[in-house]
């Protein structure tokens, strides 16, 4: 856990989850694993709001608890995973993914799940069927089938999974499901995937349609309706105690074969990423998670499983195949000659192709076209001296020095100082320059966690700054608002309106276009955060 | 050693490669710390465009606004500034429920987050208080100066209690759903919430666009 993961973690702890949380969870990302009453004192909150936030954590997947040092006998520890705070940043992707695929009621179930952390099947529809009956015109409701469905379609697909029953209920002594050696301190929760019924769809029943809220409440009437509603949904649905949360794995999995296909579909041509879509969609259930390479299929297969609208014919199939195989992107390998040829999509290889090319057109976009070539040849050659440099880039020895130098100022080449002699001269070493892509893909990852929470400070800076406006036009629009639903005449409104001078407007204006591009600049860094760290992952678990 | 003083001092390594001559003065060190905003030698490529970067922003910005209505965003407690006064017994705190109330399931959470406790002891006391109340006004003319006496003396009490409570805990919890927000219904007070408006917000706003004041 870096400095600037910390940090980044914090920012978001404290935008979806408020101050107290921030600070709890901070304290615990930083001390690793606390017990409740030492967290209460070395955050110095009550005990009351430190036990709220350690629920709030958990329900969201983002702490967990088990036997502490002093074992079963002892208090309870809790441990905060940084990775999780940092899927946050990613929560619209995940909804806008599951909206593609799966409509408007997939990325409602999607979103609600994911605002609650975790949630029955039974909640999940009525909640979607009511916000969905919300936004219909008057008269028309949903049926709590098709959310069903949406619902049933997006476990199929793993996108969905059953929460894993807790280890440490009630009691501290329950048998978990994974054996524990006993050195182990804190037990790792079971994984989802060990759990065999995580897929299994419960048997409910509940039928019935969405419901309106009515138009005109405020707070008051809100909790009131709420109340109602409370009392009339706790008929039991059968499926008490069955938790679903987001498979985020799934998710990832899919936007690595997402960032596969563009890639060849923006190096070759359209119908090869067609050709590589079929590969990777058939052999995505068998190939295990981080796998270095998919499950081998043959030509044969890939024929038939081609969507017919692309009207390839075998052999030009054939010499499609090829051609992937012998570009040097190597996307694709060929594994074998039964059944026309046995092919593989190379995942890790493509993994660290994409990275490559990230790192070279960040050095691009920064410092230059030249020095994007000096960068990319040291990729290529790995070690070259000073002057090989400058003659294999063709660039004039004072400016190749000098870009250079930047470079290793930036840490973005490194020095590898290669003795002649015992004593180190510098008259009788040699001096290497060399680009090492995965230390430098680490160095960009943290830089990148630096630019988001940049991004945020700035944000909530604009907002702190402009606040007073914004409270204006916020009343000012309540105002018209009310006014407009009690029937007011034109002339009324105009005058309210009039409230705001137009230097203001364009204040509000400006202020609203920065805050757009910050939050849209913050989504483009998730891209880049998410490449990079499947790179990472991928070759850190092939060592 | 053999070669010291003999020639010009000699540099163990090719200088060529330094950049510069030997006469030439060395570059002047930087006496301060590198800018915190560096001049960019390149303008940033612009940010992509598109429906689904539009969807995807759009996004964002409501999840992050309705993240602050769920339960789940936990205020601190209104912390005390300088001296108790009256007026905090009337003044409502932040905006005290969210409109769907929040009950984890508990047998998924190690019994020692449960906070049921208080909860159970504010509903008990509530009920009392407000059963003397409708009393007083059933009474007869004769007995009024008793029963109000009395009242007066358990009032107090109630009052107390009230008080050791809200003192005694630093979050307030509206899970019995008894609404603060009607200015004219607060108990036992004639007076709208703004009466006792103790001037803390006076002058702290900024004078925007105020007219001479009228004479």
């Amino acid at each position: 856990m870096t400095a600037q993961e910390v940090r980044l973690c914090a920012l978001l702890l404290q935008e979806h989850f408020g101050e107290v949380v921030e600070k709890v969870g901070t304290h615990l990302l930083r001390s690793g694993a606390l017990n409740l009453r030492a967290l209460a004192h070395e955050t110095r909150t009550s005990l009351d709001l430190v036990k709220k936030s350690l629920c709030v954590l958990v329900q969201h997947g983002m702490c967990t608890f088990g036997p502490g040092r002093r074992g079963p006998a002892g208090p309870l520890e809790y441990r905060v995973s940084c990775e999780r705070i940092l899927y946050m940043l990613r929560y619209p992707r995940y909804i806008y993914t599951a909206k593609s695929l799966y409509g408007d009621t997939g990325e409602l179930v999607m979103e609600e799940i994911l605002q609650r952390g975790q949630m029955t099947m039974s909640n999940t529809v009525r909640t979607v069927a009511d916000r969905l009956t919300q936004n219909m015109e008057d008269g028309q409701s949903t049926d709590y089938n098709d959310v069903v469905t949406a619902f049933s379609r997006l476990v199929e697909t793993h996108f969905l999974q059953r929460c894993p029953p807790v280890d440490t209920a009630t009691s501290k002594k329950t048998v978990s499901e994974v054996p524990e050696s006993p050195a182990s301190t804190i037990t790792q929760p079971s994984q989802p995937e060990n759990y065999p019924d995580c897929y299994k769809l419960p048997q409910i029943h509940l039928t019935g349609r969405g419901k309106r809220r009515r138009s005109d409440e405020d707070g008051d009437v809100g909790a009131r309706v709420a109340k109602k509603a409370k009392l009339e949904h706790t008929e039991a649905c059968g499926d008490e105690g069955i938790y679903w949360q987001v498979n985020v794995e799934r998710f990832h999995l899919h936007f690595r074969h997402q960032a596969i296909i563009s890639a060849v579909a923006s190096k070759l041509d359209q119908t090869s990423s067609e050709i590589v879509r079929t590969m990777l969609r058939m052999s995505e259930v068998t190939t295990p998670a981080n796998a270095a390479y998919t499950q081998a299929v043959s030509a044969n297969e890939i024929f038939r499983a081609v969507p017919p609208s692309y009207n390839i014919s075998r052999p030009i199939l054939d010499q499609y195949l090829t051609l992937l195989v012998d570009d040097p992107m190597e996307f694709v390998g060929k594994a074998g000659d039964s059944g026309g040829g046995m092919y593989v999509v190379n995942l890790h290889r493509a993994l660290a192709n994409l990275a490559r090319a990230t790192l070279e057109s960040v050095v691009q976009e920064r410092f230059g076209s030249r020095s994007a070539r000096i960068f990319r040849l040291l990729l290529r050659k790995r070690h070259l001296e000073q002057k090989q440099v400058e003659d294999f880039a063709m660039i004039p020895a004072k400016e190749a020095k000098d870009m250079l130098y930047t470079l290793l100022s930036e840490n973005l080449v490194q020095l590898q100082e290669i003795p002649k002699t015992p004593d180190h001269a510098p008259s009788r070493t040699f001096y290497l320059y060399t680009v090492n892509q995965l230390p430098t893909a680490r160095l960009l990852l943290q830089n990148c966690y630096k630019a988001v929470g940049n991004l945020i400070d700035r944000r909530l800076f604009e907002t702190k700054e402009n606040k007073r406006h914004l409270e204006k036009s916020q009343r000012i629009e309540a105002i018209l608002g009310s006014l407009q639903a009690s029937g007011a005449e034109p002339a009324q409104l105009a005058e309210v309106e009039e409230m705001i001078t137009a230097p203001e407007r364009q204040q509000l204006e400006a202020l609203r276009h920065h805050i757009n591009k910050l939050d849209s600049s913050e989504n483009q860094v998730d891209e880049t955060i998410f490449l990079l760290e499947s790179y990472i992952k991928s070759t850190s678990c092939s060592r | 050693m053999a070669g010291r003083g003999r020639g010009r001092t000699q540099f163990t390594f090719n200088v060529d490669s330094l950049g510069f001559g030997r006469g030439e003065a060395l570059p002047a060190s930087a006496l301060v710390p590198s800018p915190l905003f560096p001049p960019l030698q390149f303008r940033p490529v612009p940010l992509p465009t598109g429906e689904e970067v539009d969807y995807m922003l759009a996004l964002k910005q409501e999840l992050r606004a309705s993240s602050k209505i769920l339960p789940s965003h936990i205020r601190p407690g209104r912390v005390k500034i300088d001296v108790d006064r009256y007026s905090d017994k009337y003044q409502s705190g932040e905006p005290k429920h969210s409109a769907v109330e929040w009950n984890p399931d508990w047998s998924r959470l190690p019994r020692e987050l449960c906070i049921m406790g208080p909860k159970t002891r504010k509903a008990k006391a509530r009920p009392p208080l407000k059963h003397k109340v409708k009393t007083t006004t059933a009474k007869e003319l004769v007995q009024k100066l008793e029963t109000l006496e009395k009242n007066e003396k358990n009032q107090s009490e109630g009052e107390e209690d009230e008080e050791k409570k809200k003192t005694g805990e630093e979050e307030e919890e509206s899970g019995e759903g008894e609404d603060y927000d009607e200015e004219e219904f607060e108990e036992e007070t004639d007076y709208i919430m703004s009466y006792f408006d103790n001037g803390e917000d006076f002058g702290g706003d900024s004078d925007d666009n105020m007219d001479e004041a009228t004479y």
